[in-house]
């Protein structure tokens, strides 16, 4: 009966365990969020009248240690405009099954068109599903933006829209794609 | 397997599906296989915190024919390729393989000859995860993507059609090469 004691000792962390609060997360039903900067998805930003803001430069590729990106640029045409400035970028493709979430991409870009979002659910039953394109990188259109290709705000050049002389889509703006679409939905049918 | 393979497809076939694809995915009970860094995610994921207990998976089994699901969790070498294929082989049926973090699903960083470049060249893989390594969030994720797969699951008359339609699709389907999307 010397063990006593000690056994006594063992049970009583177990028993004073139960008085305790329980760690367990329980995450479908309640997400905590992630620390402010956790690496996550990728975002692709646009300019606040709604102007893609990628040059298609290929810095983020280059920068790439996994070769996940894929970027082909194309020239802006005067009626086909995607971002201010001479080029945008027409193909954009992460593959999620090679991108290690390490950022240096978003080191890499120059105009802050890419970013990071702290959404991480990203899993799926095929290989060609976790390749995203451009469309499903690209940002929601917030208020005041309209979607491009449109012409960039009278009486500006690309670099107003970097120094952040543009706030929103101008009525011009507005009206040059709305005509757009009516001219794609005249066509369509 | 057993009689619900012999039922003849219907109202009763159904019922026998879904009956157990409940209890498939109430009780699916993962094999030891950590290859790297992502085992150590995993074992969090088994940790009171996480508590994969909550959905009937806390026993990480040890051995392979006492397992329903290989997480397979870091980059397999060429070398480890038969052996993981052996492990594979060794599970019991119905068996589901879930290819956690990027070398696992695609080779991720490490492309080069010693790495296969993703289990699906080895295994048939069910559930593909990204994230080097994922956060323990993002494996549960998975797993309840998986949970899902596995309560709609066929069996009997409606697997062999299923796996008849699978096929003629795949005959028809566009090769990957000629796939082009947006490029030029």
């Amino acid at each position: 009966m010397i063990a006593l004691p000690t056994q006594l000792k063992g049970f009583g962390v177990t028993f004073s365990t139960m008085f305790k609060k329980v760690v367990t997360e329980q995450y479908p039903e309640e997400k905590k969020p992630t620390a402010p900067r956790f690496h996550g998805r990728h975002v692709l930003n646009r300019h606040p009248d709604g102007l893609e803001r990628c040059i298609g430069c290929e810095l983020c590729a280059w920068a790439c240690p996994a070769d996940a990106i894929y970027v082909e640029g194309a020239d802006n045409a005067v009626d086909e405009r995607y971002s201010p400035g001479e080029r945008y970028g027409r193909v954009y493709q992460i593959n999620y099954l090679r991108c290690i979430f390490c950022g240096l991409c978003i080191e890499a870009c120059p105009t802050r068109a890419l970013t990071m979002s702290n959404e991480y659910e990203l899993a799926e039953d095929s290989r060609a599903k976790l390749i995203y394109e451009k469309q499903d990188l690209l940002g929601p259109l917030l208020p005041g933006m309209a979607p491009a290709p449109h012409p960039m705000v009278e009486g500006t050049s690309d670099e107003d829209y970097y120094k952040g002389h543009v706030s929103r889509a101008t009525p011009a703006q507005e009206e040059y794609v709305a005509a757009r679409d009516a001219a794609a939905d005249e066509a369509g049918r | 397997m057993g009689l619900e393979e012999k039922l003849p497809s219907g109202i009763l076939l159904t019922s026998v599906e879904k009956l157990a694809g409940y209890m498939r995915k109430g009780s699916l009970w993962p094999a030891t296989f950590g290859l790297a860094c992502c085992a150590i995610e995993m074992m969090a994921v088994g940790t009171p915190r996480y508590d994969l207990a909550r959905f009937g998976m806390e026993v990480f089994r040890a051995s392979p024919r006492q397992a329903d699901l290989m997480i397979v969790a870091g980059r397999v070498s060429q070398k480890m390729a038969p052996v993981l294929r052996q492990v594979y082989d060794q599970m019991p049926n119905p068996k589901w393989v879930l290819s956690m973090g990027v070398c696992a699903s695609s080779g991720g960083m490490f492309n080069n000859y010693a790495i296969v470049q993703g289990v699906d060249h080895v295994v048939p893989v069910d559930i593909y995860l990204a994230g080097c390594p994922p956060r323990p969030e993002m494996l549960i994720d998975a797993i309840l993507k998986l949970h899902d797969q596995i309560a709609n699951e066929k069996l009997g008359a409606h697997r062999v059609a299923e796996l008849r339609e699978a096929e003629r699709a795949g005959l028809t389907a566009k090769p990957t090469a000629q796939l082009k999307g947006l490029l030029r």
